[in-house]
């Protein structure tokens, strides 16, 4: 742990589903915390519950019980309104199939979350063409996703993830269907964001070469959270 | 082979139970509109249906609005051909209000029933009719919307023929076929005739139309030529037709009206195929993948076309199998609140038929656009396709 | 704020193109029927509102409806004639006209079937007194002689009235001598002589309806109800107005009745087609749906992106009908007055309050059609949609 606060804090957090009559747990008892800056992959087998941390930490699902702090702020007793524009500030999302709007071409997609803020319409634009530009698409601002290749669509999707400069930046699965070269560039990308810019970034991926790139390791199996870390030298 | 396509075409049209539902739904209320439509529009003609091919109408050759003289009558029976005549005046009086319409006649009581032998009255009632002077007849849908009984005393006010008017009910006849019209209200012509004597005597010994009874329905055109001969140049020049014709000619003065209903009744077919073809459309789209694989298995393509086509025609059979079943009951039940308007409001089987025949055409239609495509899909470029 | 871009809402419509086409242009075929049956019912109004001035009045027999029914005897109409309420010319004549108003039987130019036209014998005033009559053609009758004008829809609608032609009925000869043009007004489908001579060929004794114009219009109840008050006649008095409004209205009741009904038929199964198309897209886009909220759009925001699609969707079918509709302007519809059964001509009138209508019952449908599925979309959970998608 780096001694700093801790960026994101779980005590206690459990999750099952209801399914028919039975419940079937998923997380059962999960303590441990995230520190600020820090670069996490959670890897675990199909099942293992690590997509669901990963939801919870996000806020888009609830715990069955426990606390959830991110920033000091126990986001399981917010309501539905209070947690949209939780998240809105302060989480960005990567997904493995890069969740693009397909009508909107790739500035308006990185747009989009600042249409929660009070930003005017040339603010806007001009934040947006900077995450791109971070991202390297300068060039393909008026493109629309099916005009770009997987790992460009990614690139636009971490674009989007970071224009309304969240705390945290939450990854599932997202190199799970680039090819070699681009998830190579992908990962790079997300190095950078971690290193550069100071970003905490929570990764869920299977792809052990994934992983390497990540700080930190834990390991999920049927709902627990392994004690193991694997720090790489930062 | 054939079995399996069309179970499979089943649980594919129901596969997407909401969308199914709403479809159905849809082609329920479409065909049930259809049928609606067609049967108001056989209403308007029920008359000139219901018209018996033994009988020929005489009235003024100017207009139906100009009377002809009582004396004709004599000369009308003495023409070839001619087995009986009877004449009716038509007497658009108001029973309390303008809106409780119906048609009232002053006729000749025992020549007219005798020449209607559709209106079928009870012996003594028909005999107290016939003898009472201030009696009228009225058809059993009218005595019922309004409750009358034999022996109540029914107030008319005139309009044609001013003052108010008082008769005492002495039968109700009931139609003899379906298509018979129960609406109507019969007085004696000798009651109206003594008191137009009396106030406006002008205009007394004329009536409206002569019903001429013949003898042989194929010989109607001679014998309307004949009658009107005889009255060529006179004072009041004459025009005999057959029932059916006299009866298309009110139709013809609407006709517009009823032209506009049947196309409308098409627009909603119309509506329903623009739905439809949507719901095949967007199914094939989201079944490419699935079809694609079963070129690969094999399977030609005529076999994906044959799946979309049935699965159109089973969902477009069923739906009008329920709006059809529908319409008998809306029918009746319509029937009931227009009876006044439309006296006979009867499903015609040519108004079934048509409804089978749209709901094939949009099943058709719906089918054609997306089951050539899904026939051409190359199986590569299908199999990549996602929804 | 919390709301996603119109652009947004709007593409997605143009991708699926052949849907929204679908959708739209069933939604559009419920409008133009909507439409038009308000046009239909709208130029009925015009030409009955447009037949007769209010400071004319018309007396015809005590409960009989209409002109061709009523009878008013010389002494009667001499009485009226004689009262100081009637208006005067400049020449100081009586702006008076005596009517004898008859149907005759005409053939239909192109079917041929018979129709019921109004024939109407007018005083030397009759046509004073209809400032809407102006003659496009030939010339007035002469007055005493077996000469007619025809109305413009009875020379367009029929056979063997055009001008310089013999029309016989009533056993005579009859010349049309001019065509005449009533605007809007029922009296286009009428064909007018002088009242003597049509008495005289009818063998009539009275007169059917008498037209008088008022010195004072505002004097009307006042004059009503002196002259029903007197013992000597038999007449009952309306202003022309409303005369001829009262004479439309079984027809306008059918028309608006019928209209209602055929509406809400046909709307159902435009509702039904845009549910189909709305759910259709919600379930298409699912995985959008679930990244938007994880994204921070609320479901407010989500709800009211699906409904404003299909509004959207609604409108585009709305001005397509009703560009549909307005083609019906250059229709002209003649058919029976059931209550004077008479031939009646008139045409689709478009006026803003029907667009207003019509497009809002568009809305309307769209409103009805896309709520569902837009709660649908509203209600999805983040995890499921995002799994799902």
């Amino acid at each position: 742990m780096s001694g700093e606060a801790a960026a994101v804090l779980l005590r206690h957090v459990s999750k099952h589903y209801q399914r028919g009559g039975q419940i079937v747990p998923v997380l059962s008892d999960i303590d441990f915390a995230i520190a600020r800056g820090d670069f996490l992959a959670l890897m675990g087998p199909s099942g293992s519950g690590k997509s669901t941390l990963l939801n919870l930490i996000a806020g888009i699902d609830r715990p069955s019980s426990g606390q959830i702090l991110v920033a000091d702020v126990d986001i399981a007793t917010l309501d539905e309104r209070e947690l949209a524009d939780w998240r809105a500030r302060n989480v960005g999302f990567i997904f493995q199939f890069y969740n693009l709007m397909p009508v909107l071409d790739a500035r308006e997609n990185v747009e989009l979350p600042l249409m929660l803020t009070s930003l005017g319409r040339r603010e806007r634009r001009s934040h947006a063409e900077l995450a791109l530009e971070m991202v390297g698409l300068a060039d393909r601002m008026d493109h629309y996703p099916n005009e770009l290749s997987g790992g460009q669509q990614q690139r636009v999707a971490i674009a989007r993830a970071l224009v309304s400069d969240p705390t945290l930046i939450v990854a599932d699965e997202p190199t799970g269907d680039l090819d070699r070269k681009s998830a190579g560039e992908i990962l790079d990308l997300l190095e950078q964001l971690n290193g550069e810019l100071g970003k905490t970034i929570v990764m869920v991926t299977h792809d052990a070469r994934a992983a390497e790139r990540a700080h930190a390791i834990r390991h999920l199996e049927k709902g627990e959270l392994s004690a193991l870390e694997q720090r790489e030298v930062a | 082979m054939l079995v399996f396509l069309l179970r499979m075409s089943l649980k594919n049209a129901l596969r997407h139970r909401l969308r199914a539902f709403l479809t159905l739904a849809g082609l329920t209320v479409a065909i049930l509109s259809f049928g609606l439509l067609s049967t108001v529009v056989s209403a308007w003609y029920a008359g000139a249906d219901a018209a018996s091919d033994k009988r020929l109408i005489t009235r003024n050759a100017i207009s139906l609005v100009f009377p002809l003289p009582i004396s004709y009558g004599e000369r009308i029976r003495g023409a070839e051909g001619v087995t009986g005549i009877s004449w009716a005046n038509w007497f658009g009086g108001i029973y309390i209000e303008p809106k409780n319409f119906f048609p009232q006649f002053a006729i000749e009581p025992a020549s007219y029933l005798q020449l209607y032998p559709e209106f079928v009255v009870k012996e003594d009632e028909r005999a107290a009719f016939v003898r009472d002077r201030q009696g009228c007849l009225v058809g059993r849908k009218l005595a019922n919307r309004y409750g009358w009984k034999v022996g109540d005393n029914i107030p008319i006010k005139g309009t044609i023929f001013p003052g108010t008017w008082n008769f005492v009910l002495r039968g109700i006849y009931d139609g003899r076929d379906s298509s018979t019209d129960q609406n109507q209200f019969f007085f004696h012509w000798d009651y109206l005739n003594e008191r137009i004597k009396q106030t406006a005597p002008r205009r007394a010994n004329n009536t409206g139309v002569f019903i001429v009874g013949i003898r042989d329905g194929s010989a109607a055109a001679q014998v309307s030529e004949r009658v009107d001969k005889v009255f060529r140049n006179s004072l009041a020049e004459t025009l005999t037709e057959t029932e059916k014709a006299f009866q298309l000619s009110f139709v013809a003065m609407t006709e517009t009206i009823v032209l506009a209903i049947q196309i409308v009744s098409y627009v909603v077919i119309l509506i329903i195929m623009a739905v439809m073809a949507n719901t095949m459309a967007m199914s094939a789209r989201e079944r490419t993948a699935e079809y694609a694989t079963l070129k690969a298995l094999g399977f030609g393509p005529g076999v994906v076309g044959l799946l979309i086509l049935a699965e159109s025609l089973l969902l477009c059979g069923i739906g009008a199998a329920l709006g059809i079943a529908l319409t008998w009951p809306t029918v009746r039940a319509i029937g009931g609140a227009l009876d006044n308007i439309f006296p006979v409001f009867n499903v015609a089987s040519t108004t079934v038929w048509q409804q089978l025949g749209a709901a094939l055409l949009v099943a058709l239609a719906a089918a054609a656009v997306p089951a050539q495509q899904a026939m051409r899909i190359r199986i590569t470029e299908g199999l990549r396709a996602v929804s | 704020m919390n709301r996603l871009p119109l652009h947004y809402i709007w593409r997605n419509l143009l991708t699926r193109r052949l849907t929204t086409l679908l959708t739209a242009g069933g939604m559009a075929l419920v409008v133009f029927v909507f439409a038009t049956v308000l046009m239909l019912d709208a130029g009925l109004q015009q030409t009955l509102a447009a037949t007769g001035l209010p400071q004319n009045v018309v007396a015809i027999r005590k409960g009989s409806q209409t002109e061709v029914q009523s009878g008013v005897s010389r002494q009667d109409a001499a009485i009226m004639e004689s009262d100081p309420a009637v208006a005067l010319d400049g020449q100081g004549r009586r702006l008076i006209s005596k009517e004898s108003v008859v149907l005759i039987s005409l053939q239909k130019r192109g079917s041929g079937k018979p129709s019921n036209v109004v024939v109407r014998g007018a005083g030397l005033q009759g046509m004073t007194l209809r400032p809407q009559i102006r003659l496009i053609a030939g010339r007035p009758p002469r007055p005493g002689s077996s000469e007619v004008i025809v109305g413009r829809a009875i020379a367009e609608g029929f056979g063997n009235v055009q001008l310089g032609a013999n029309l016989r009925f009533a056993r005579r000869d009859w010349q049309v001598v001019g065509l005449f043009d009533a605007g809007k007004s029922g009296f286009n489908s009428e064909i007018w002589g002088d009242a003597e001579q049509m008495m005289q060929a009818f063998r009539r004794s009275s007169f059917s309806a008498v037209i008088f114009q008022l010195q004072d219009s505002g004097e009307f109840d006042a004059v009503a109800k002196r002259l029903e008050g007197d013992q000597r006649l038999t007449a009952e008095y309306k202003r022309e107005t409303r005369f001829y409004a009262d004479q439309s209205q079984v027809m306008s009741n059918f028309i608006s009745i019928l209209g209602t009904v055929l509406s809400v038929i046909f709307s159902i199964g435009a509702i039904i087609g845009a549910m189909i198309t709305m759910y259709a897209a919600v379930a298409n886009r699912v995985g959008e749906i679930g990244t938007l909220r994880a994204l921070g759009f609320r479901k407010r925001s989500v709800l009211a992106a699906f409904l404003l699609e299909s509004l959207l969707l609604a409108t585009l079918g709305g001005i397509a009908g009703l560009l549909l509709a307005s083609t019906m302007q250059f229709f002209a519809i003649s058919t029976m007055n059931w209550q004077t059964f008479s031939e009646l001509a008139f045409s689709f009138t478009l006026t803003p309050g029907i667009v207003l209508k019509s497009l809002l019952f568009a809305l309307f449908m769209g409103l009805l059609g896309g709520f569902l599925p837009a709660l649908r979309a509203a209600r999805l959970q983040i995890v499921d949609a995002l799994r799902s998608g």
